[in-house]
């Protein structure tokens, strides 16, 4: 009996490490070259054209059914809000999904407005974060998120380089997180705009598909010169977003972070995250075998006492 | 909700009609009504008259479509003997849904040429109107040109006050 099982579980351990040595490297030279969803859609946010009317606030807060606000949508005071010393502008949380701050800078005479919700991330840290797989990149563009399978860990709170999911702790009993979701169940499923986008008097926001996004926003900065920074944020950063944006001022002086850097989240942990399935399949087998080796070079079926005695041997030799 | 929009776009299929009949006949309208949002905001009756009386050139407004012709640089490498066009109404060349479905594949299939990224309907109004609005010292607000429907107020949630926020953030 214990030489089938032993045969039967070394095979199974040599097939184990070839699967994990040839698949492992395999999916993350996938995972690495993946490039998001080109025809997928997003929105080009043109700072320049944005003048802080708050219209995308009221109508995220009408399509989603959110929480009426602390103060009318048509109330500019909210501008003047700071948190944490004054160093933190208003953000996004679970009453609202989006939110359009004030920033008076050093380069701009006139004040420039900045729109805030999700990115939709080609490679987004949340999905990455999430143990339940409870994100979801849509082919459509969209990071959604499902409530019914979320455990409520908070991991893509942290994940996020935007700082963008928000999280109901005003719910006792069912409190899941919240974010913009692109409108995805509601509109661009059904090859609609997001509610932000169409109520927009002035297109501060471009819905369109991202791979010409990404040609309109480099076209706008060549044909303007001088209107633009010569950047589209959004295109490179973190392995892409499907929300980029354009800016007459430098980005870090409206509240960006200048250098996240063009790698996606995933791959500060992919190196890591690779090598644990190679440790949970290789080495139980491999240490299984040493073992079952070290028995069988006692004699078939050897009793305990023997091993036993075998180990004092060796303690003592040492 | 839904027979609210059918009937919206009922209404805006007419203005358009009514709109193109004006423009075919090559009259100058007196007045415009402009309705591209006439969910949360009542059309707004532009005085075209007045407009033309404040001594601009047509091209002011009509680019190069009409009048003198544009003086802009980056119009005049093509539009320097452009005659002027059949028709010089905004929502002729400026559709009212640049982000219907078909729209987007339209850009998408000529993304390489130069009018691709032209702003729709609602845009071209406020770029135009707004712009020139504060240089000429002109109403510049939301409110100063745009009267708000019941359902505008409900949207903007102006029955919030201070005391509703205080009870919102405790719960």
């Amino acid at each position: 009996m214990s030489g089938i099982s032993r045969r039967r579980f070394l095979a199974a351990s040599v097939a184990g490490c070839a699967a994990t040595t040839l698949a492992g490297p395999k999916k993350a030279l996938a995972a690495g070259a993946f490039s998001g969803y080109p025809d997928g859609m997003g929105v080009l946010v043109d700072l320049t054209r944005c003048i802080g009317c708050r219209s995308c606030e009221a109508a995220c807060n009408n399509e989603q059914n959110l929480p009426a606000p602390n103060k009318p949508f048509d109330d500019k005071s909210v501008f003047d809000e700071t948190f944490h010393g004054g160093k933190q502008k208003r953000r996004p949380d679970e009453n609202a999904y989006t939110v359009v701050n004030r920033y008076d800078t050093e380069s701009s005479s006139k004040p420039v407005y900045r729109k805030v919700q999700c990115n939709h991330c080609s490679e987004p840290a949340c999905l990455s974060s999430c143990f339940v797989n409870a994100y979801t990149k849509t082919p459509e563009g969209a990071v959604i998120y499902n409530s019914k399978v979320c455990v409520g860990c908070r991991n893509c709170m942290i994940a996020c380089p935007f700082n963008i999911p928000g999280y109901s702790y005003s719910s006792a009993f069912d409190p899941v997180v919240k974010k913009c979701i692109m409108c995805y169940d509601t509109r661009l499923k059904k090859g609609l705009p997001p509610a932000c986008v169409d109520i927009c008097p002035q297109e501060a926001l471009t819905f369109g598909k991202r791979k010409d996004l990404i040609k309109i926003g480099h076209q706008r900065i060549q044909t303007h010169p001088g209107r633009y920074v010569n950047h589209l944020y959004g295109e490179k950063e973190l392995g892409g977003t499907h929300w980029m944006y354009l800016s007459s001022v430098p980005f870090e002086e409206v509240g960006f972070d200048p250098n996240p850097g063009n790698e996606p989240i995933i791959n500060n942990v992919k190196d890591f995250l690779s090598t644990v399935p190679m440790v949970l399949a290789i080495w139980p087998a491999m240490f299984t075998g040493f073992h079952l080796l070290a028995k069988k070079k006692d004699g078939h079926g050897g009793h305990e006492h023997d091993v036993e005695e075998h180990h004092d041997e060796e303690g003592g030799a040492q | 909700m839904s027979a609210k929009q059918i009937l919206t776009n009922l209404m805006m299929a007419l203005a358009c009609i009514a709109a193109g009949s004006l423009a075919q006949a090559g009259d100058m309208p007196d007045q415009a009504s402009l309705d591209t949002m006439v969910k949360y905001f009542d059309a707004v009756e532009f005085d075209h008259a007045m407009h033309t009386e404040l001594g601009e050139d047509c091209s002011a407004c009509h680019h190069h479509t009409t009048g003198t012709g544009t003086t802009d640089e980056r119009c005049v490498s093509c539009h320097a003997d452009s005659n002027e066009t059949a028709s010089v109404s905004c929502r002729d060349c400026h559709v009212a849904e640049p982000f219907s479905a078909d729209h987007i594949n339209l850009v998408s299939a000529n993304v390489y040429l130069y009018h691709f990224d032209k702003p729709g309907l609602k845009a071209a109004y406020h770029w135009n109107c707004v712009s020139c609005h504060e240089q000429m010292d002109g109403p510049t607000g939301c409110q100063d040109c745009h009267t708000r429907t019941a359902e505008g107020d409900a949207l903007y949630r102006v029955d919030v006050t201070g005391s509703q926020a205080a009870e919102t953030t405790g719960h």
